[in-house]
Protein backbone atom coordinates (compact mmCIF):
# COMPACT_ATOMS: atom_id res chain seq x y z
CA UNK A 1 0.00 0.00 0.00
CA UNK A 2 1.62 3.35 -0.90
CA UNK A 3 1.46 6.60 1.16
CA UNK A 4 0.44 9.43 -0.76
CA UNK A 5 1.17 13.08 -0.14
CA UNK A 6 -2.61 14.16 -1.53
CA UNK A 7 -4.78 11.35 -1.17
CA UNK A 8 -8.80 11.91 -0.68
CA UNK A 9 -10.91 9.14 0.36
CA UNK A 10 -13.93 10.73 -0.98
CA UNK A 11 -14.46 9.75 -4.75
CA UNK A 12 -16.75 10.06 -8.01
CA UNK A 13 -18.19 7.24 -9.42
CA UNK A 14 -18.89 8.98 -12.92
CA UNK A 15 -21.17 6.65 -14.22
CA UNK A 16 -23.67 7.37 -11.63
CA UNK A 17 -22.94 11.54 -11.88
CA UNK A 18 -25.92 12.86 -13.57
CA UNK A 19 -24.27 16.18 -13.49
CA UNK A 20 -26.75 17.57 -11.30
CA UNK A 21 -25.73 20.52 -8.96
CA UNK A 22 -26.48 19.00 -5.37
CA UNK A 23 -23.06 18.71 -4.35
CA UNK A 24 -21.29 21.61 -5.61
CA UNK A 25 -23.91 23.74 -3.22
CA UNK A 26 -23.35 21.81 -0.15
CA UNK A 27 -19.86 21.78 -0.18
CA UNK A 28 -17.75 23.48 2.73
CA UNK A 29 -14.74 24.89 0.93
CA UNK A 30 -16.57 25.25 -2.54
CA UNK A 31 -14.24 22.13 -3.99
CA UNK A 32 -16.60 20.57 -6.44
CA UNK A 33 -17.59 22.37 -10.07
CA UNK A 34 -19.44 20.31 -12.63
CA UNK A 35 -17.62 20.29 -15.97
CA UNK A 36 -18.42 18.33 -19.33
CA UNK A 37 -21.66 16.99 -16.96
CA UNK A 38 -19.24 15.15 -14.19
CA UNK A 39 -18.72 16.32 -11.09
CA UNK A 40 -15.00 17.19 -10.63
CA UNK A 41 -13.17 17.82 -7.07
CA UNK A 42 -10.57 19.92 -6.81
CA UNK A 43 -8.16 17.94 -4.61
CA UNK A 44 -6.48 20.80 -2.86
CA UNK A 45 -9.63 22.01 -1.56
CA UNK A 46 -11.10 19.02 -0.48
CA UNK A 47 -11.60 18.09 3.18
CA UNK A 48 -12.97 14.86 3.02
CA UNK A 49 -15.68 15.92 5.22
CA UNK A 50 -18.67 13.89 2.96
CA UNK A 51 -21.19 16.06 2.71
CA UNK A 52 -21.72 15.29 -0.69
CA UNK A 53 -21.80 11.79 -0.53
CA UNK A 54 -24.64 12.56 1.72
CA UNK A 55 -26.49 14.98 -0.59
CA UNK A 56 -25.43 12.86 -3.97
CA UNK A 57 -29.22 11.53 -5.00
CA UNK A 58 -27.38 9.70 -6.97
CA UNK A 59 -24.57 7.61 -4.60
CA UNK A 60 -22.30 8.77 -7.27
CA UNK A 61 -19.88 9.74 -4.51
CA UNK A 62 -18.18 7.46 -2.13
CA UNK A 63 -16.09 6.76 0.52
CA UNK A 64 -13.00 4.37 -0.41
CA UNK A 65 -11.88 2.43 2.08
CA UNK A 66 -9.86 -0.91 2.59
CA UNK A 67 -11.79 -4.11 2.56
CA UNK A 68 -11.60 -6.64 5.35
CA UNK A 69 -9.37 -8.98 3.78
CA UNK A 70 -6.25 -6.82 3.38
CA UNK A 71 -5.88 -7.86 7.00
CA UNK A 72 -4.70 -11.12 5.32
CA UNK A 73 -1.32 -9.99 4.77
CA UNK A 74 -0.45 -9.21 8.00
CA UNK A 75 1.35 -12.02 9.96
CA UNK A 76 -0.65 -10.49 13.16
CA UNK A 77 -3.39 -8.28 12.89
CA UNK A 78 -4.63 -5.36 15.33
CA UNK A 79 -8.59 -3.85 14.93
CA UNK A 80 -8.97 -0.50 16.10
CA UNK A 81 -12.46 0.25 16.43
CA UNK A 82 -13.95 3.99 16.30
CA UNK A 83 -16.11 4.44 19.95
CA UNK A 84 -18.75 5.47 17.31
CA UNK A 85 -18.52 1.66 15.84
CA UNK A 86 -20.49 0.74 19.52
CA UNK A 87 -23.33 2.86 18.91
CA UNK A 88 -24.20 0.66 15.77
CA UNK A 89 -25.01 -2.07 17.73
CA UNK A 90 -28.19 -2.51 19.96
CA UNK A 91 -27.08 -1.10 23.40
CA UNK A 92 -28.38 -4.70 25.31
CA UNK A 93 -25.22 -6.17 23.80
CA UNK A 94 -22.16 -6.58 25.76
CA UNK A 95 -19.35 -4.45 24.31
CA UNK A 96 -17.05 -7.15 25.31
CA UNK A 97 -18.71 -9.22 22.63
CA UNK A 98 -18.36 -6.77 19.92
CA UNK A 99 -14.50 -6.98 20.57
CA UNK A 100 -14.65 -10.74 20.80
CA UNK A 101 -16.44 -10.42 17.34
CA UNK A 102 -13.75 -8.30 15.85
CA UNK A 103 -11.35 -11.52 17.02
CA UNK A 104 -13.63 -14.11 15.57
CA UNK A 105 -13.63 -12.61 11.71
CA UNK A 106 -10.20 -12.68 12.16
CA UNK A 107 -7.84 -9.50 13.91
CA UNK A 108 -5.73 -11.24 16.45
CA UNK A 109 -6.29 -8.36 19.07
CA UNK A 110 -8.16 -5.19 19.57
CA UNK A 111 -7.09 -1.96 21.02
CA UNK A 112 -10.06 0.41 21.74
CA UNK A 113 -9.97 4.36 20.03
CA UNK A 114 -11.91 4.94 23.01
CA UNK A 115 -9.29 4.36 25.40
CA UNK A 116 -6.95 5.73 23.77
CA UNK A 117 -9.27 8.85 24.15
CA UNK A 118 -9.15 8.11 27.64
CA UNK A 119 -4.97 8.35 27.27
CA UNK A 120 -5.29 11.31 25.12
CA UNK A 121 -7.69 13.18 27.21
CA UNK A 122 -5.26 13.17 30.24
CA UNK A 123 -2.54 14.73 27.99
CA UNK A 124 -4.79 17.15 27.32
CA UNK A 125 -5.68 18.51 30.31
CA UNK A 126 -2.15 18.71 30.96
CA UNK A 127 -1.86 20.82 28.11
CA UNK A 128 -4.60 23.23 28.62
CA UNK A 129 -2.83 24.08 32.16
CA UNK A 130 -0.07 25.52 30.04
CA UNK A 131 0.53 29.59 30.05
CA UNK A 132 1.17 29.91 26.09
CA UNK A 133 -1.83 28.92 24.86
CA UNK A 134 -4.02 30.50 22.20
CA UNK A 135 -7.42 30.09 23.37
CA UNK A 136 -9.86 28.48 22.35
CA UNK A 137 -7.81 25.37 21.97
CA UNK A 138 -9.81 23.53 18.76
CA UNK A 139 -9.85 20.08 18.74
CA UNK A 140 -7.65 18.02 16.97
CA UNK A 141 -9.78 14.78 16.78
CA UNK A 142 -11.93 15.42 13.65
CA UNK A 143 -9.27 15.29 10.40
CA UNK A 144 -11.83 17.12 8.31
CA UNK A 145 -12.06 19.95 11.05
CA UNK A 146 -8.52 20.28 10.78
CA UNK A 147 -7.93 20.49 7.17
CA UNK A 148 -10.88 22.81 7.18
CA UNK A 149 -8.75 25.24 9.18
CA UNK A 150 -5.47 24.42 6.76
CA UNK A 151 -7.58 25.44 3.94
CA UNK A 152 -9.79 28.06 4.92
CA UNK A 153 -8.70 29.55 8.54
CA UNK A 154 -4.71 29.10 8.46
CA UNK A 155 -4.89 31.78 11.17
CA UNK A 156 -6.48 29.98 13.83
CA UNK A 157 -3.85 27.07 13.08
CA UNK A 158 -1.94 28.23 16.50
CA UNK A 159 -5.34 27.28 18.19
CA UNK A 160 -5.41 23.93 16.84
CA UNK A 161 -4.20 21.54 19.76
CA UNK A 162 -0.89 20.34 18.87
CA UNK A 163 -1.42 16.55 19.82
CA UNK A 164 -2.52 13.68 18.01
CA UNK A 165 -5.62 11.77 17.37
CA UNK A 166 -7.48 9.32 19.63
CA UNK A 167 -6.43 7.14 16.79
CA UNK A 168 -3.22 8.17 16.17
CA UNK A 169 -2.40 8.01 20.47
CA UNK A 170 -4.31 4.36 20.33
CA UNK A 171 -2.45 2.92 16.87
CA UNK A 172 1.28 3.79 18.31
CA UNK A 173 0.60 2.11 21.77
CA UNK A 174 -0.65 -0.97 19.95
CA UNK A 175 2.34 -0.93 17.64
CA UNK A 176 4.72 -0.87 20.66
CA UNK A 177 2.84 -3.48 22.54
CA UNK A 178 3.01 -5.52 19.64
CA UNK A 179 6.44 -5.20 18.91
CA UNK A 180 7.42 -5.58 22.70
CA UNK A 181 5.41 -9.53 22.11
CA UNK A 182 8.61 -9.62 19.31
CA UNK A 183 6.51 -9.23 16.25
CA UNK A 184 8.73 -6.97 13.54
CA UNK A 185 7.22 -3.89 12.05
CA UNK A 186 6.60 -5.27 8.77
CA UNK A 187 4.38 -8.37 10.07
CA UNK A 188 2.18 -5.69 12.40
CA UNK A 189 -1.42 -5.39 10.36
CA UNK A 190 -3.16 -2.04 12.31
CA UNK A 191 -6.44 -1.38 11.01
CA UNK A 192 -9.02 1.21 12.32
CA UNK A 193 -12.65 1.10 12.01
CA UNK A 194 -13.71 4.18 10.48
CA UNK A 195 -16.82 5.97 10.69
CA UNK A 196 -16.04 8.44 7.71
CA UNK A 197 -13.77 9.39 4.37
CA UNK A 198 -11.73 11.61 6.30
CA UNK A 199 -10.45 8.87 9.12
CA UNK A 200 -9.47 7.06 5.76
CA UNK A 201 -7.26 9.82 4.58
CA UNK A 202 -5.54 10.44 7.92
CA UNK A 203 -4.77 6.24 8.08
CA UNK A 204 -3.36 7.01 4.22
CA UNK A 205 -1.28 9.77 5.50
CA UNK A 206 -0.10 8.21 8.54
CA UNK A 207 3.32 8.02 7.50
CA UNK A 208 5.93 4.75 7.76
CA UNK A 209 7.07 4.79 11.39
CA UNK A 210 5.56 4.34 15.34
CA UNK A 211 2.43 6.20 13.52
CA UNK A 212 2.01 3.97 10.52
CA UNK A 213 -2.00 2.62 10.12
CA UNK A 214 -1.82 0.35 7.44
CA UNK A 215 -5.38 0.57 6.93
CA UNK A 216 -8.73 2.12 7.31
CA UNK A 217 -11.71 -0.40 7.10
CA UNK A 218 -15.48 0.77 7.04
CA UNK A 219 -17.56 0.49 10.16
CA UNK A 220 -20.80 -0.56 7.37
CA UNK A 221 -18.61 -3.55 6.29
CA UNK A 222 -17.27 -4.47 9.79
CA UNK A 223 -20.71 -4.07 10.93
CA UNK A 224 -22.44 -6.86 8.34
CA UNK A 225 -19.33 -9.10 8.58
CA UNK A 226 -20.05 -9.04 12.36
CA UNK A 227 -24.02 -8.93 13.07
CA UNK A 228 -23.95 -12.78 11.48
CA UNK A 229 -21.09 -14.04 13.96
CA UNK A 230 -22.50 -12.76 17.30
CA UNK A 231 -25.16 -15.21 17.51
CA UNK A 232 -22.27 -17.79 17.75
CA UNK A 233 -20.10 -16.11 20.30
CA UNK A 234 -20.60 -17.36 23.54
CA UNK A 235 -17.11 -17.45 25.09
CA UNK A 236 -16.32 -13.85 25.82
CA UNK A 237 -12.74 -13.77 25.21
CA UNK A 238 -11.85 -10.08 25.05
CA UNK A 239 -12.44 -7.91 27.86
CA UNK A 240 -12.87 -4.26 27.28
CA UNK A 241 -10.98 -1.16 29.02
CA UNK A 242 -12.57 2.18 28.31
CA UNK A 243 -15.40 3.44 30.04
CA UNK A 244 -17.55 6.25 29.86
CA UNK A 245 -15.01 8.86 29.37
CA UNK A 246 -13.63 7.30 25.88
CA UNK A 247 -16.86 5.99 24.55
CA UNK A 248 -18.54 9.27 24.88
CA UNK A 249 -16.20 10.20 21.99
CA UNK A 250 -18.44 8.47 19.77
CA UNK A 251 -21.14 11.66 19.86
CA UNK A 252 -20.49 15.64 20.35
CA UNK A 253 -19.84 16.88 23.74
CA UNK A 254 -17.96 13.82 24.98
CA UNK A 255 -14.76 15.45 24.46
CA UNK A 256 -15.29 18.18 26.53
CA UNK A 257 -16.85 15.86 29.44
CA UNK A 258 -13.64 13.55 29.04
CA UNK A 259 -11.51 16.97 30.25
CA UNK A 260 -13.77 17.05 33.50
CA UNK A 261 -14.89 20.73 34.79
CA UNK A 262 -13.66 23.93 33.37
CA UNK A 263 -15.14 26.35 30.34
CA UNK A 264 -15.56 24.22 27.24
CA UNK A 265 -17.74 23.90 24.08
CA UNK A 266 -18.79 21.61 21.45
CA UNK A 267 -19.94 22.28 18.02
CA UNK A 268 -20.94 19.67 15.55
CA UNK A 269 -21.92 19.84 11.49
CA UNK A 270 -19.49 21.31 9.27
CA UNK A 271 -21.44 24.40 8.66
CA UNK A 272 -22.02 25.39 12.10
CA UNK A 273 -18.31 24.57 12.75
CA UNK A 274 -17.50 27.07 9.74
CA UNK A 275 -19.74 29.84 11.61
CA UNK A 276 -17.61 28.99 15.16
CA UNK A 277 -14.56 29.18 13.49
CA UNK A 278 -15.53 32.59 11.66
CA UNK A 279 -16.31 33.58 15.47
CA UNK A 280 -13.25 32.74 17.16
CA UNK A 281 -11.31 34.45 13.89
CA UNK A 282 -12.18 37.81 14.78
CA UNK A 283 -11.57 37.51 18.50
CA UNK A 284 -14.70 36.29 19.94
CA UNK A 285 -14.87 33.22 22.13
CA UNK A 286 -11.48 34.12 23.75
CA UNK A 287 -12.88 32.58 27.33
CA UNK A 288 -13.68 29.24 25.80
CA UNK A 289 -10.74 27.37 27.12
CA UNK A 290 -11.86 24.34 24.48
CA UNK A 291 -13.61 24.06 21.69
CA UNK A 292 -14.87 20.39 20.90
CA UNK A 293 -15.22 20.52 16.89
CA UNK A 294 -16.87 18.08 14.98
CA UNK A 295 -17.39 18.17 11.15
CA UNK A 296 -20.66 15.47 11.08
CA UNK A 297 -24.01 16.37 12.88
CA UNK A 298 -23.97 14.61 16.22
CA UNK A 299 -20.16 13.76 16.02
CA UNK A 300 -18.74 10.58 14.80
CA UNK A 301 -21.96 8.66 15.08
CA UNK A 302 -23.12 10.54 12.06
CA UNK A 303 -20.08 9.65 9.84
CA UNK A 304 -21.11 8.46 6.53
CA UNK A 305 -19.75 4.92 6.94
CA UNK A 306 -22.31 4.14 10.02
CA UNK A 307 -24.96 1.84 9.27
CA UNK A 308 -26.94 3.11 12.56
CA UNK A 309 -28.96 6.36 12.12
CA UNK A 310 -27.17 8.94 14.48
CA UNK A 311 -30.13 9.75 16.49
CA UNK A 312 -30.59 6.25 17.42
CA UNK A 313 -26.98 5.77 17.77
CA UNK A 314 -26.96 8.53 20.71
CA UNK A 315 -29.56 6.62 22.16
CA UNK A 316 -27.29 3.77 22.71
CA UNK A 317 -24.23 5.66 23.17
CA UNK A 318 -26.58 7.32 26.35
CA UNK A 319 -27.25 3.63 27.78
CA UNK A 320 -23.61 2.72 27.34
CA UNK A 321 -22.61 5.78 29.31
CA UNK A 322 -24.69 4.51 32.15
CA UNK A 323 -23.77 0.95 31.70
CA UNK A 324 -20.07 0.92 31.46
CA UNK A 325 -19.71 3.65 34.37
CA UNK A 326 -15.91 3.29 35.17
CA UNK A 327 -12.80 4.71 34.25
CA UNK A 328 -9.86 3.03 34.95
CA UNK A 329 -6.76 5.38 35.91
CA UNK A 330 -3.88 5.64 33.67
CA UNK A 331 -1.00 4.57 35.19
CA UNK A 332 1.78 7.35 35.59
CA UNK A 333 4.34 5.53 34.37
CA UNK A 334 2.85 4.09 31.31
CA UNK A 335 1.56 7.78 30.39
CA UNK A 336 5.44 9.13 31.08
CA UNK A 337 6.70 6.59 28.99
CA UNK A 338 4.31 7.39 26.03
CA UNK A 339 5.36 10.69 26.22
CA UNK A 340 8.84 9.90 25.88
CA UNK A 341 8.33 7.29 22.70
CA UNK A 342 6.25 10.18 21.02
CA UNK A 343 2.47 8.82 21.50
CA UNK A 344 1.11 12.18 22.07
CA UNK A 345 3.12 14.16 18.93
CA UNK A 346 1.47 14.22 14.94
CA UNK A 347 3.52 12.57 12.62
CA UNK A 348 3.03 15.96 10.36
CA UNK A 349 3.25 19.58 11.63
CA UNK A 350 -0.28 21.71 10.34
CA UNK A 351 0.17 23.87 7.68
CA UNK A 352 -1.34 26.46 5.67
CA UNK A 353 -2.52 25.42 2.34
CA UNK A 354 -3.23 28.70 0.87
CA UNK A 355 -5.66 27.59 -1.73
CA UNK A 356 -8.21 30.89 -1.14
CA UNK A 357 -4.79 32.98 -2.98
CA UNK A 358 -5.62 34.06 -6.08
CA UNK A 359 -2.68 34.74 -7.33
CA UNK A 360 1.10 34.31 -6.31
CA UNK A 361 2.11 37.72 -6.80
CA UNK A 362 -0.24 40.15 -4.58
CA UNK A 363 -0.28 42.87 -6.93
CA UNK A 364 -2.03 40.39 -9.69
CA UNK A 365 -3.80 38.57 -6.69
CA UNK A 366 -5.74 42.07 -5.72
CA UNK A 367 -6.35 42.91 -9.60
CA UNK A 368 -8.28 39.66 -10.06
CA UNK A 369 -9.89 40.38 -6.60
CA UNK A 370 -11.43 43.69 -9.00
CA UNK A 371 -12.36 41.65 -11.81
CA UNK A 372 -14.05 39.45 -9.68
CA UNK A 373 -16.05 42.53 -8.11
CA UNK A 374 -17.11 43.45 -11.12
CA UNK A 375 -17.93 40.32 -13.13
CA UNK A 376 -20.04 39.13 -9.53
CA UNK A 377 -22.28 42.86 -10.44
CA UNK A 378 -22.54 41.28 -14.09
CA UNK A 379 -23.60 37.88 -13.10
CA UNK A 380 -27.20 37.56 -12.28
CA UNK A 381 -26.62 36.99 -8.27
CA UNK A 382 -29.03 33.98 -8.15
CA UNK A 383 -26.66 31.36 -7.58
CA UNK A 384 -28.65 29.30 -9.45
CA UNK A 385 -25.54 26.49 -9.98
CA UNK A 386 -26.46 25.85 -13.85
CA UNK A 387 -23.45 27.24 -14.40
CA UNK A 388 -21.33 24.18 -13.03
CA UNK A 389 -20.11 26.35 -10.04
CA UNK A 390 -21.43 26.59 -6.35
CA UNK A 391 -22.49 30.75 -6.71
CA UNK A 392 -22.01 33.71 -9.09
CA UNK A 393 -19.00 35.12 -6.93
CA UNK A 394 -17.68 31.09 -7.80
CA UNK A 395 -18.40 31.49 -11.21
CA UNK A 396 -16.57 35.01 -11.30
CA UNK A 397 -13.55 33.88 -9.80
CA UNK A 398 -13.48 30.67 -12.13
CA UNK A 399 -13.51 33.09 -15.13
CA UNK A 400 -10.24 35.19 -13.58
CA UNK A 401 -8.36 31.97 -12.63
CA UNK A 402 -9.79 31.14 -16.64
CA UNK A 403 -11.19 27.47 -15.75
CA UNK A 404 -14.50 28.80 -17.18
CA UNK A 405 -16.23 31.41 -19.83
CA UNK A 406 -18.78 34.30 -18.97
CA UNK A 407 -21.46 32.48 -21.51
CA UNK A 408 -21.39 29.29 -19.06
CA UNK A 409 -23.29 31.62 -17.30
CA UNK A 410 -26.83 30.58 -19.02
CA UNK A 411 -28.38 34.35 -18.64
CA UNK A 412 -24.92 36.07 -19.66
CA UNK A 413 -24.94 33.55 -22.57
CA UNK A 414 -28.74 34.43 -23.03
CA UNK A 415 -27.77 38.35 -23.46
CA UNK A 416 -25.36 37.42 -25.44
CA UNK A 417 -27.41 35.55 -27.79
CA UNK A 418 -30.07 38.61 -27.91
CA UNK A 419 -27.17 40.80 -28.29
CA UNK A 420 -26.08 38.62 -31.46
CA UNK A 421 -29.79 38.78 -32.97
CA UNK A 422 -30.37 41.98 -32.95
CA UNK A 423 -26.60 42.32 -34.45
CA UNK A 424 -28.08 40.02 -36.95
CA UNK A 425 -31.30 41.42 -37.69
CA UNK A 426 -29.56 44.53 -38.19
CA UNK A 427 -26.61 43.23 -40.86
CA UNK A 428 -29.64 41.53 -42.50
CA UNK A 429 -31.66 44.93 -43.41
CA UNK A 430 -28.40 46.51 -44.72
CA UNK A 431 -28.79 45.27 -47.97
CA UNK A 432 -25.50 45.04 -49.83
CA UNK A 433 -25.72 48.90 -52.28
CA UNK A 434 -25.46 46.77 -55.37
CA UNK A 435 -28.69 44.46 -54.98
CA UNK A 436 -31.04 47.36 -53.64
CA UNK A 437 -32.35 48.30 -56.90
CA UNK A 438 -33.12 44.22 -57.90
CA UNK A 439 -34.65 43.81 -54.37
CA UNK A 440 -36.63 46.62 -54.67
CA UNK A 441 -37.83 45.77 -58.07
CA UNK A 442 -38.83 42.61 -56.91
CA UNK A 443 -40.66 43.95 -54.20
CA UNK A 444 -42.70 46.06 -56.04
CA UNK A 445 -43.10 42.92 -58.85
CA UNK A 446 -44.72 40.69 -56.37
CA UNK A 447 -46.52 43.45 -54.95
CA UNK A 448 -48.20 44.23 -58.53
CA UNK A 449 -48.86 40.62 -59.22
CA UNK B 1 4.83 58.26 3.26
CA UNK B 2 4.97 58.69 -0.85
CA UNK B 3 1.14 58.48 -1.58
CA UNK B 4 0.57 55.69 -3.88
CA UNK B 5 -2.93 54.56 -4.82
CA UNK B 6 -4.50 51.96 -3.25
CA UNK B 7 -4.67 48.84 -4.58
CA UNK B 8 -8.10 47.54 -3.61
CA UNK B 9 -10.60 50.14 -1.53
CA UNK B 10 -13.66 49.47 -0.23
CA UNK B 11 -16.60 51.56 1.28
CA UNK B 12 -19.81 50.00 3.40
CA UNK B 13 -22.45 51.20 5.44
CA UNK B 14 -22.69 49.98 8.87
CA UNK B 15 -25.84 50.50 11.10
CA UNK B 16 -26.42 51.02 15.09
CA UNK B 17 -27.83 48.08 16.69
CA UNK B 18 -28.07 45.69 13.45
CA UNK B 19 -26.75 42.91 15.19
CA UNK B 20 -27.97 40.46 12.15
CA UNK B 21 -25.41 41.71 10.02
CA UNK B 22 -22.88 43.05 12.30
CA UNK B 23 -19.38 41.55 11.32
CA UNK B 24 -20.14 41.27 8.15
CA UNK B 25 -18.09 43.90 6.57
CA UNK B 26 -15.28 42.46 8.73
CA UNK B 27 -15.58 38.97 7.17
CA UNK B 28 -15.68 40.33 3.85
CA UNK B 29 -12.62 42.08 4.82
CA UNK B 30 -10.94 38.77 5.84
CA UNK B 31 -11.70 37.28 2.57
CA UNK B 32 -10.43 39.94 -0.02
CA UNK B 33 -7.00 39.58 2.45
CA UNK B 34 -6.83 36.22 1.85
CA UNK B 35 -7.66 35.93 -1.49
CA UNK B 36 -4.64 38.61 -1.80
CA UNK B 37 -2.21 35.82 0.28
CA UNK B 38 -1.40 37.94 2.81
CA UNK B 39 0.32 36.07 5.38
CA UNK B 40 -2.31 34.80 8.22
CA UNK B 41 -1.09 36.40 11.04
CA UNK B 42 -1.07 39.34 9.59
CA UNK B 43 -4.98 39.03 8.22
CA UNK B 44 -5.56 37.89 12.09
CA UNK B 45 -4.59 40.89 13.50
CA UNK B 46 -6.70 43.51 10.46
CA UNK B 47 -9.83 41.65 11.16
CA UNK B 48 -9.73 41.40 14.84
CA UNK B 49 -9.10 45.02 14.82
CA UNK B 50 -11.41 45.38 12.24
CA UNK B 51 -14.21 43.69 14.09
CA UNK B 52 -13.68 45.95 17.19
CA UNK B 53 -13.94 49.08 15.41
CA UNK B 54 -17.33 47.51 13.96
CA UNK B 55 -18.90 46.52 16.50
CA UNK B 56 -18.35 49.38 18.45
CA UNK B 57 -20.58 51.27 15.80
CA UNK B 58 -23.12 48.82 16.01
CA UNK B 59 -23.08 49.11 19.70
CA UNK B 60 -22.35 52.72 20.34
CA UNK B 61 -23.42 54.44 17.40
CA UNK B 62 -26.02 54.82 15.27
CA UNK B 63 -24.70 54.60 11.65
CA UNK B 64 -21.30 54.58 10.73
CA UNK B 65 -19.24 54.16 7.45
CA UNK B 66 -16.18 51.64 6.92
CA UNK B 67 -13.45 52.39 4.54
CA UNK B 68 -10.66 50.24 3.59
CA UNK B 69 -7.85 51.13 1.77
CA UNK B 70 -5.10 48.09 0.65
CA UNK B 71 -1.93 48.75 -0.21
CA UNK B 72 0.98 46.44 -1.29
CA UNK B 73 2.33 46.92 2.09
CA UNK B 74 0.05 48.14 4.55
CA UNK B 75 -3.81 47.91 5.57
CA UNK B 76 -5.76 51.49 6.17
CA UNK B 77 -8.99 51.37 7.61
CA UNK B 78 -11.23 54.07 8.64
CA UNK B 79 -14.78 53.94 10.48
CA UNK B 80 -16.28 57.09 10.80
CA UNK B 81 -19.66 57.27 12.47
CA UNK B 82 -22.95 59.30 13.67
CA UNK B 83 -22.88 58.70 17.52
CA UNK B 84 -22.63 59.89 21.35
CA UNK B 85 -18.78 59.84 21.19
CA UNK B 86 -16.43 59.40 23.48
CA UNK B 87 -16.01 61.89 26.57
CA UNK B 88 -13.22 60.63 27.93
CA UNK B 89 -11.05 58.48 25.95
CA UNK B 90 -8.17 57.81 28.11
CA UNK B 91 -11.03 56.10 30.49
CA UNK B 92 -12.47 54.49 27.69
CA UNK B 93 -9.17 52.60 26.97
CA UNK B 94 -9.35 51.34 29.89
CA UNK B 95 -9.58 47.63 30.01
CA UNK B 96 -12.63 46.29 31.76
CA UNK B 97 -14.54 49.85 31.23
CA UNK B 98 -17.57 50.14 29.50
CA UNK B 99 -20.90 51.39 28.94
CA UNK B 100 -22.84 48.72 27.32
CA UNK B 101 -26.12 48.65 29.04
CA UNK B 102 -26.92 44.68 30.63
CA UNK B 103 -28.95 44.12 27.10
CA UNK B 104 -25.69 44.30 25.18
CA UNK B 105 -23.56 42.59 27.68
CA UNK B 106 -26.31 39.61 27.78
CA UNK B 107 -25.55 39.16 24.07
CA UNK B 108 -21.40 38.37 25.34
CA UNK B 109 -20.41 41.90 23.96
CA UNK B 110 -19.33 44.96 26.56
CA UNK B 111 -16.51 43.31 28.60
CA UNK B 112 -14.98 46.86 27.22
CA UNK B 113 -12.07 45.08 25.43
CA UNK B 114 -12.22 46.67 22.56
CA UNK B 115 -10.39 49.54 22.41
CA UNK B 116 -7.30 48.33 24.05
CA UNK B 117 -7.42 44.98 21.21
CA UNK B 118 -7.62 47.95 18.40
CA UNK B 119 -4.15 49.38 20.18
CA UNK B 120 -2.69 46.04 20.54
CA UNK B 121 -3.45 44.65 17.29
CA UNK B 122 -2.60 47.67 15.24
CA UNK B 123 0.36 49.98 14.23
CA UNK B 124 -0.86 52.72 14.62
CA UNK B 125 -4.51 54.11 16.06
CA UNK B 126 -6.04 57.75 16.11
CA UNK B 127 -9.49 58.46 17.36
CA UNK B 128 -11.13 61.66 16.83
CA UNK B 129 -14.56 62.15 19.13
CA UNK B 130 -16.66 65.01 19.71
CA UNK B 131 -19.26 64.39 22.41
CA UNK B 132 -22.91 63.97 20.91
CA UNK B 133 -21.74 63.80 16.91
CA UNK B 134 -19.33 60.80 16.42
CA UNK B 135 -16.32 59.53 16.17
CA UNK B 136 -13.51 58.82 13.96
CA UNK B 137 -10.86 55.69 13.88
CA UNK B 138 -8.02 55.26 12.32
CA UNK B 139 -6.10 52.25 12.05
CA UNK B 140 -2.66 51.46 10.16
CA UNK B 141 -1.37 48.03 9.65
CA UNK B 142 1.99 47.39 7.91
CA UNK B 143 3.14 44.17 6.54
CA UNK B 144 6.68 43.02 8.47
CA UNK B 145 9.53 44.03 5.86
CA UNK B 146 10.75 40.13 5.28
CA UNK B 147 7.01 39.79 4.12
CA UNK B 148 7.53 42.54 1.18
CA UNK B 149 8.15 41.86 -2.73
N1 LIG C 1 -17.77 54.38 18.32
C1 LIG C 1 -18.08 54.70 19.60
N2 LIG C 1 -19.03 55.61 19.87
C2 LIG C 1 -19.33 55.92 21.14
N3 LIG C 1 -18.74 55.38 22.21
C3 LIG C 1 -17.78 54.48 22.01
C4 LIG C 1 -17.40 54.07 20.70
N4 LIG C 1 -16.42 53.16 20.80
C5 LIG C 1 -16.20 52.99 22.12
N5 LIG C 1 -17.01 53.78 22.85
C6 LIG C 1 -17.04 53.91 24.32
O1 LIG C 1 -15.84 53.36 24.85
C7 LIG C 1 -16.13 52.30 25.72
C8 LIG C 1 -15.07 51.26 25.64
O2 LIG C 1 -15.06 50.71 24.34
P1 LIG C 1 -14.50 49.25 24.12
O3 LIG C 1 -14.67 48.89 22.69
O4 LIG C 1 -13.15 49.17 24.69
O5 LIG C 1 -15.46 48.35 25.03
P2 LIG C 1 -16.97 47.92 24.77
O6 LIG C 1 -17.35 48.21 23.35
O7 LIG C 1 -17.81 48.58 25.80
O8 LIG C 1 -16.91 46.37 25.04
P3 LIG C 1 -16.27 45.26 24.07
O9 LIG C 1 -15.58 45.99 22.96
O10 LIG C 1 -15.32 44.50 24.91
O11 LIG C 1 -17.42 44.48 23.58
C9 LIG C 1 -17.49 51.83 25.32
O12 LIG C 1 -18.19 51.18 26.35
C10 LIG C 1 -18.17 53.15 24.94
O13 LIG C 1 -18.58 53.86 26.07
S1 LIG D 1 -16.93 14.01 13.06
FE1 LIG D 1 -16.01 12.00 13.25
S2 LIG D 1 -17.00 10.79 11.68
FE2 LIG D 1 -17.33 12.93 11.12
S3 LIG D 1 -15.63 13.50 9.78
FE3 LIG D 1 -15.02 14.05 11.87
S4 LIG D 1 -13.89 12.24 12.59
FE4 LIG D 1 -15.06 11.58 10.82
MG1 LIG E 1 -16.14 47.51 21.80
Amino acid sequence: MSREEIFHSVRLDESKCKGCTHCIRRCPTEAIRVKGGKARINEERCIDCGECIRTCPNYAKYAQSDPLEAIKEFKYTIALPAPAFYAQFKFTLPLSKVLSGLLKIGFHDVFEVARGAEILAEEIKCYLQRRDIVKPVISSACPAVVRLIEVKFPSLLENLLPLDSPLGVVAKIARLEAMKKGYRPREIGIFFITPCPAKVTEVRQSGDDLARVDGAISMSSVYSRLVNELATIEEVIHSQMAGFRGIGWARSGGEQESLGPGEYMAVDGIHHVIAVLEKIEVGELKEVVYCEAQACVGGCIGGVLAVQNPFIAKVNVNHLLQKYNFYAPIEKTHQAEWRKKGVFLRSKPYEAKEVMRLDRDLHRALEKYQTIEKLVEKLPGLDCGACGSPTCRALAEDIVQEKALEVDCPFLLRNRMVDLAVEMYELASKVPQTMIKEEEGKKVGNQNS
Amino acid sequence: MPEENPLVEMEREIVGGDFQRAGDVSSELKNILQQAGFPAPFNRRVVIASYEAEMNVVIHAYRGIFRVQIYSDRVHIEVDDEGPGIPDLELAFQEGYSTAPPHIREMGFGAGYGLSNMKKCSDRLHIDTRVEEGTRVIMDFFLPSFMKG
